[in-house]
């Protein structure tokens, strides 16, 4: 297993968010977690990566528990973490946005350059020295995922990739994504849009008032409307 | 003309420290976020262990190893500072930050004294840089011209520094988003006291590099801190460049103010910061703050009116405390009716500051106002103590009129930053304008008429003003011009959007402020018998906040409990020790990190969570999840 | 139809930010009563064009008139006097107040009696307060912490602030983002029959092509600034410019007709 969470809870000051949450994530694999507003996505998401304080449970990341470890740390290790919100560096510039995630090669995960990823978003390669307040919303999202993988992440957790994005530049994300796993990233894409999870993920998991309350593949969704309607509300 | 010249020139030297200093505070805010008042106390420290060292190290490398040594010894204590404080404070309301630095920079003036002495210091002259340049037969002493290159070279050295170094755009980033800079692999604990220590290390760099020019004393740090204050309210807070240009301009402004306002310099200053501010509300280089991200879980308990019993309750306290007299003393009683003024005082600043989300670092300038208002008709007018204590407290209400139309097109940090500004001009004129106000002797004799003049008169005086004005605010408080008030602290936007005008608002909510401090300062004068420069003083505003932060912020009641609690422990503590401020600072920095909700504000969340605790927990959780 | 006087009126609204034209030559109009959408690519301009409307940012250049009066540059205050309502993409309510206290506060603003300082909150437009909050269907919610409400329910709750002055018109911006599909329909729906009943425009921008198929009368297009087509859903739909810009291949909307044929 690249990512194993078990019995995952965590808490905001005094609210209980998240209940037993458990996930497993293959080597390769994509898996969609999906959701609506408010049912855990992105708290599981900032658990994982040490953000929420107040978390127990077990998590382990390549064999090794990083329940405990502190985010960059985490992160150094390989996980990469794509916020909702793009949260770019609105006053640094493209090249400068990636700078602040780059970090040493790893031997186990795909390593990836400047270059390399103009050529996954060429949109970047032309505004290397814009300011990334100048970009707009999709190139943005681009530019936070790039950022991301200039850490050379094994694994990454995707926020609402495709949130308040115009339909073609989420058919752009797709493809990105795609690229992505071809290159052998491991993935976790919370979604709100089942059919956007549908063209990347293999499996999916469903979370509902903060626990996990479907777990399969896209075909076994697909077989259970039951649960799709109850839960994702389409 | 050569004068000229040669004063434009040692406006350009003084430059050189203050920029220091701003620009310190500047990169310490932008990453922190927190207004480091504790600046001053650094730059003072800066001067003091530098004096020592060049006392200690001869020659000329004992000097200059000493002016940088001493920086960095500085910078070290600033580390182990965010290392104890700071880090446990990052996440508080940015009010309790420069609240706990300002208790901060209460204990050095104390550590100093009983260190250094409470005597002035004259440092060693700079090797090197002992004599005059002539100048067309005007004299500029070197060591200004070499801190006139030094300026630039610092200003260029910090660009390069965060244009050029992997450091430097980590630090930009994290200026921005520093959870993000974590999300993406970097050490943020470290990066943030490697900031805080660059910082430090620069302020105390300002202060070794005065004492060839300065005297070294204990009252060094209110005195650079309010300048600089000025200096990134004018630049703008955040950018260094802003501190270099805004730094210039106030030195230049002080080198020549002091030729046609020779006695009311600083008036000059403050006029050019407030067009600055009109025209530019967030300083010639700075940019308007994007709004503050919600942290999740602190909920606030809706407030609402007293009941029927809890009315009753209170009314037998009032009853109560009216009782003082036939059990007290007079020195019990003179105490009581300071307390009862102290509550005023506390709950004008709360209406403003809980209520109006206006956070003011200069409330005693109203105050104050009062207390001369009072002085003025009784001693110079001869009016009635009646007529006084009706009329005088105009004073603060015209003060908070004129002041207040500035200040509340600020919000935040610049707002707490200009009032405190502004208190320091009324300060400055009541201290210098001797003519009139009598300057550091003050106005004597204002003793109250014979209907007031005992003990348990004053007292019940005092009380029954007390009970009114709270009465009074809190009535207020929940009219509609209360709900607009709040309305604005919670979301301008969604109040301009629903034609709420909300600068209106606030400069009423400031006058009323100003008006009903005023009335706690008119009292005061008659109780004292006398008013002084330091009824409108920094430490007597922070007096204030400390009474509403201990008392609860988030609290419609915190403010009396916090003065009671406040002024009673304060009069006790000066009784029995020297080190008050010492003993206060500790007590401040307490009270933020220990207390952050005050004595009424815990007592609240305990009873409010027992109440509604298990129904809350599934909804809360969607909204926090929401609110990410 | 009423005297030839549209409800909303804009004309070669334009502004622009450090040489860029954020908005160049927008005009368009709005009946009373009728529903549009302005849709378009991130950085298109749609939130720069609606903060002008709303009198956040002042244009450069162009008209907005609104009942025929001329609103151009006029504060946000201003505007919602005549009759403006607005609600946010990211919600603005009052987080310490109770919902209807909310609702109270626009109201007391409507009645002009914000500097009142002695009459008690509590009993001021009470009722009108639970009428709007009925209206949005929000009954029981009355007392509760609007800090403690979900993210569904403000936007609700938005909807009767904004419907606190008697709008004739209704600005609503990205009104359903961060919704689960089906809230979004829902509030939509809600939105619709209310405009319908009172006769009020409204305004929206989306990114939900669903949301928007659905219920807009009228689309209105834009793209770097400028707009490249208006007209009904089916039209918008069909416009080879349109979908090669912004629509796309169509696989990520539209789920009904997907789920049909796959059914």
């Amino acid at each position: 297993m690249k990512l194993s969470v078990c019995n995952l809870n965590s808490h905001y000051g005094p609210a209980h968010i998240l209940f037993d949450i458990g996930l497993e994530v293959g080597e390769g694999e994509v898996v969609a977690l999906l959701g609506r507003n408010g049912a855990g996505k992105s708290t599981t998401f900032r658990s994982i990566v040490g953000l929420v304080e107040l978390r127990e449970g077990q998590i382990m990341f390549e064999g090794r528990d990083i329940s405990k470890a502190p985010t960059h740390e985490i992160v150094r290790s390989g996980l990469g973490y794509v916020p909702e919100e793009r949260r770019i560096f609105t006053e640094l510039s493209v090249e400068e946005n990636l700078e602040v995630g780059r970090q040493p090669q790893r031997p186990n995960a795909p390593h990836w350059t400047r270059e390399k990823l103009y050529q996954l978003f060429p949109n970047l390669g032309e505004m290397k020295n814009r300011p990334g307040g100048r970009m707009s919303g999709g190139e943005q999202q681009m530019l936070t995922i790039a950022r991301t993988l200039m850490g050379n992440p094994s694994l990454v957790l995707l926020d609402e990739p495709s949130e308040g994005l115009s339909p073609k530049i989420v058919e752009q994300m797709v493809d990105a994504i795609l690229t992505m796993k071809k290159a052998g990233v491991s993935m976790v894409v919370s979604e709100q849009n089942l059919h956007f999870a549908r063209l990347i993920s293999d499996r999916a998991y469903i979370i509902e008032r903060g626990r996990i309350c479907f777990s399969g593949t896209m075909a076994e969704l697909d077989a259970r409307p039951d649960i799709r309607d109850a839960h994702l509300s389409i | 003309m050569a004068f000229y010249i040669v004063q434009f020139l040692t406006g350009l030297a003084s430059a050189a420290s203050l920029f220091l200093v701003a620009s310190g505070l500047s990169i310490i805010f932008g990453v922190t976020r927190i207004v480091n008042f504790a600046h001053g106390a650094f730059y003072m420290l800066g001067a003091y262990v530098a004096f020592t060292l060049t006392e200690h190290w001869s020659g000329a490398l004992g000097f200059w190893g000493g002016i940088v040594a001493a920086a960095l010894v500085v910078a070290a204590v600033g580390v182990i500072v965010e290392i104890l404080l700071l880090r446990r404070i990052y996440h508080a309301p940015e009010l309790f930050q420069l609240l706990a630095t300002f208790g901060l920079t209460l204990m050095v003036e104390d550590l100093v004294v009983l260190i250094w002495g409470p005597d002035d210091l004259l440092g060693r002259r700079a090797p090197g840089f002992k004599g005059a340049v002539d100048f067309f037969g005007q004299n500029i002493p070197s060591y200004d011209l070499f801190l006139i290159v030094l300026g630039p070279v610092v200003l260029g050295a910090l660009w390069l520094l965060f244009q050029r170094t992997r450091w430097g755009i980590l630090v930009r980033a994290a200026t921005q988003d520093r959870d993000m800079v974590a999300a993406l692999g970097v050490n943020q604990k470290w990066l943030f006291t490697s900031v805080f220590a660059v910082g430090v290390f620069l302020a105390a760099l300002g202060g070794a590099l005065q004492i060839p020019r300065d005297a070294v004393h204990h009252a060094m740090d209110l005195r650079i801190i309010v300048e600089v204050f000025v200096v990134v309210v004018i630049g703008g807070l955040g950018s260094i460049l802003g501190a270099f240009v805004a730094a210039v301009l106030v030195s230049e402004l002080n080198a020549f103010g002091i030729l046609i306002f020779p006695t009311i310099s600083l008036i000059l200053v403050f006029l050019v910061m407030a067009v600055v501010l009109v025209v530019r509300p967030w300083g010639l280089f700075g940019k308007k703050e994007a709004p503050v991200r919600r942290t999740p879980g602190l909920t606030v308990i809706p407030w609402r009116a007293l009941t029927s019993l809890e009315r009753l309750a209170a009314l037998v306290a009032l009853a109560l405390a009216a009782m003082l007299p036939f059990v007290g003393g007079n020195y019990a009683l003179t105490v009581g009716a300071e307390i009862a003024i102290f509550v005023i005082f506390a709950a004008s600043l709360h209406f403003l500051m809980a209520v109006g989300g206006l956070a003011s670092f200069g409330h005693a300038a109203y105050f104050g106002l009062g207390a001369y208002g009072v002085a003025f008709l009784a001693k110079l007018a001869g009016l009635p103590m009646i007529a006084c204590l009706l009329l005088g407290p105009l004073l603060g209400t015209l003060g908070a009129l004129v002041f207040g139309a500035f200040a509340v097109q600020l919000s935040g940090v610049y707002f707490a930053m200009l009032t405190l500004a502004f208190a320091q001009i009324v300060w400055s004129i009541a201290f210098q304008w001797v003519a009139v106000t009598g300057g550091d002797n003050g106005i004597l004799g204002v003793w109250p008429e014979k209907w007031a003049a005992s003990p348990s008169h004053f007292y019940w005086l005092s009380l029954g003003v007390a009970a009114l004005v709270v009465s009074a605010l809190r009535l207020i408080t929940f009219s509609p011009f209360g709900y607009a008030l709040r309305a604005m602290r919670d979301s301008p936007l969604r109040s301009e959007a629903i034609g709420i005008n909300g600068k209106l608002i606030q400069w009423t909510a400031f006058v009323v402020a100003g008006s009903t401090a005023g009335i706690g300062g008119a009292l005061f004068a008659y109780l004292k018998g006398s008013v002084f420069p330091d009824n409108m003083g920094i430490s007597l505003s922070v007096d204030a906040l400390v009474m509403v932060l201990l008392g609860g912020v988030e609290t419609v009641a915190g403010p009396i409990f916090g003065a009671i609690v406040y002024k009673a422990l304060n009069i006790w503590l000066v009784s029995q020790t020297d080190l008050s401020k010492l003993v206060l600072g500790i007590f401040i920095v307490l009270v933020v990190v220990v207390f952050p909700k005050g004595i009424v504000g815990m007592f609240e969340s305990i009873t409010y969570r027992r109440r509604a605790a298990p129904p809350k927990s599934p909804v809360l959780a969607a909204k926090m999840e929401g609110a990410q | 139809m009423s005297l030839g006087v549209a409800l909303l009126s804009v004309e070669g609204l334009t502004k622009s930010y450090g040489g860029i034209h954020a908005v160049r030559g927008v005009s368009f109009m709005l009946q009373a009563g009728e529903i549009l959408a302005l849709i378009g690519p991130n950085g298109a301009g749609k939130s720069t064009c609606f903060d002008m409307l709303n009198g956040q940012n002042v244009p450069d250049s162009g008209r907005i008139s609104v009942m025929g009066e001329n609103t151009t540059g006029r504060k946000p205050r201003e505007v919602w006097r005549l009759g403006v309502g607005r609600t946010f993409q990211i919600t603005a309510t009052y987080p310490t107040m109770t919902v209807r206290e909310n609702i109270q506060v626009a109201l007391v603003s409507y009645h002009r009696r914000l500097f009142d300082v002695w009459s008690p909150m509590a009993s001021i437009e009470r009722g009108e307060a639970d009428r709007l909050l009925d209206l949005v269907g929000m009954a029981g919610y009355a007392e509760r912490p609007c800090g403690e409400l979900a993210y569904g329910d403000l936007k609700r709750l938005e909807l009767a602030i904004a419907l606190a002055n008697h709008p004739k018109l209704l600005l609503m911006d990205e009104p359903t983002a961060g919704m689960a599909p089906r809230e979004r329909v829902e509030l939509m729906r809600l939105t619709a029959k209310i405009a319908r009943e009172q006769s009020i425009g409204v305004l929206f921008t989306e990114h939900d092509m669903d949301v928007v198929f659905e219920h807009a009368d009228r689309i209105l297009v834009l793209n770097r600034g400028t707009l490249i087509a208006q007209g009904s859903p089916a039209e918008v739909r069909g416009n080879r410019e349109v979908q090669a810009i912004y629509l796309g291949e169509g696989l990520l909307y539209d789920s009904r007709h997907r789920e049909g044929a796959s059914a």
